[in-house]
């Protein structure tokens, strides 16, 4: 079951189709619904391990269908907290919520100023439509 | 879409996962007109085929079909088939679409006086509708695996074959060109699902048939790749000595299936620790596992040895299986 086309507004966006909720020094990092749609159904989530680095631009864990593995392009640099043992044990809930219980880890954010290189909803869009 | 054999084909319509269990509860249909037909006609016709196939075509009966395998002199895979026996003088094979043109110039090369070897491809369009369902949706009567007959289905003329590549039952339905948009319309309308090239993998993953261009080869000797039972060894085919001589001295490296028992998907080329190579690997969507195909060393082929395959640099554990992963009774 998935969920319909949507990006919400309050998050910033990864030209490689990942998403970041800011909240403090934290951040909440999952991918978008165009991603999980081009990859279809998820059967496997290979999650970094908590206390792990995050570099932004880089990879820090694979999401696989049936077919295909695709990389998860860490928006932002830190230090992981917490991986979502919903999606490690279900990984479709991507499929299904992938900006609510499909979220996949929660990091310390260790340059903050990152964020001011990520895209807004209006950029992020203009780049799908770009192609 | 993607390209395939030099064919557009669907990798999936509604989804592999829901495609794959619409196969194992009820029935898929998969277009598989990319396949092709080789006519084998004459009075040699056995002959050839004798010569130039592993299995033992004097088992085969007019109405019945034999999986069987073109060898090379070194008892290599260049093709696994599927012979109909037409009639008395008469063979149809179906070869698989990236080896039509091999498979047809081998037999071509060795062609006999009084054989006649055509390459018809261009004529028939198959369906493939597999699942415990597929018969009763269709109208057929049941038939024994491995026959064939001639017959129609809402009006389209078909030969309807017991054949098939998902280990369910089902059919495989030849008709002409011309008549494949009315038969595909009249299958969909009796409720079977149609289905794409992935499912058509998992489904032939968990049942442990081996693709042709990832699990079997050239490269590959027939009792390496475990198709031993279809070698008649007792019969004179191309490469057949190299093949007795495996088998008496047994084979340096298997072909085995096994499960992931960590978490992990295998894929093809990956490496096994210790001198093997998955060659099929997926996420078999009924077990929830990962599952696959890979050659071994002879001595960690044994059912239950522990395998350590390389997943994309992290050591990930896996065990050889019984085939099938896949089998009905124990779901």
């Amino acid at each position: 079951m998935s969920a319909s086309e949507s990006y919400p507004d309050d998050l910033l966006y990864h030209p490689e189709h990942d998403w970041a909720r800011i909240d403090g020094d934290e951040a909440t990092l999952g991918v978008t619904w165009y991603a999980q749609d081009a990859l279809g159904e998820l059967v496997h989530y290979e999650a970094p391990d908590v206390g792990a680095t995050v570099t932004k631009d880089a990879s820090y864990g694979e999401v696989e269908s049936v077919k295909a593995v695709s990389d998860l392009i860490s928006p932002l640099s830190g230090e992981v907290l917490e991986v979502n043992q919903q999606v490690v044990d279900a990984p479709e809930t991507v499929n299904e919520d992938p900006y609510g219980a499909g979220w996949l880890i929660r990091i310390r954010m260790t340059s903050p100023d990152e964020r001011m290189e990520l895209l807004s909803l209006d950029d992020y869009r203009k780049a799908l439509e770009a192609g | 879409m993607v390209p395939f054999a030099g064919w557009e084909m669907p990798v999936q319509y509604e989804g592999v996962i829901p495609e794959h269990r619409a196969v194992r509860a009820d029935a898929g249909v998969f277009d598989v007109s990319h396949m092709g037909e080789l006519e084998v006609e004459g009075p040699t016709a056995r002959d050839l085929l004798q010569a130039t196939l592993s299995n033992d075509i004097d088992r085969l009966a007019p109405g019945e079909a034999q999986y069987t395998l073109v060898t090379n002199d070194a008892g290599g895979i260049l093709d696994d088939v599927i012979v109909y026996r037409l009639d008395e003088h008469r063979y149809l094979i179906v070869a698989n679409a990236s080896n039509a043109a091999v498979v047809h110039d081998w037999l071509k090369e060795h062609e006999l006086r009084g054989s006649d070897v055509r390459d018809v491809s261009e004529e028939y369009a198959l369906l493939a509708v597999q699942g415990p369902r597929a018969l009763e949706r269709l109208g057929l009567a049941p038939a024994q695996a491995f026959t064939w007959v001639m017959d129609e289905i809402d009006g389209v003329e078909v030969m309807v074959n017991r054949t098939g590549y998902t280990g369910e039952e089902g059919v495989e339905l030849a008709c002409m060109v011309d008549d494949a948009v009315e038969l595909w319309d009249a299958v969909l309308a009796r409720g079977v699902v149609p289905c794409g090239l992935g499912a058509r993998d998992t489904l032939r993953l968990e049942v442990c048939y081996p693709l042709h261009g990832n699990d079997i080869g050239p490269q590959w000797d027939a009792i390496s790749s475990g198709l031993g039972w279809a070698c008649a060894l007792d019969t004179e085919f191309t490469g057949v000595e190299t093949l007795r001589r495996v088998k008496a001295d047994g084979p340096v490296q298997k072909l085995v299936p096994f499960v992931m028992t960590d978490k992990a998907i295998p894929r093809q080329g990956m490496a096994i620790q210790g001198g093997g190579e998955v060659t099929s690997g997926t996420m078999s969507p009924v077990l929830g596992l990962g599952i696959g195909l890979g050659y071994v060393p002879a001595a960690t082929a044994k059912t239950g040895t522990e395998l350590v395959i390389d997943v994309r640099g992290k050591p990930r554990h896996a065990q050889v299986s019984k085939k099938p992963l896949y089998a009905k009774e124990r779901t």
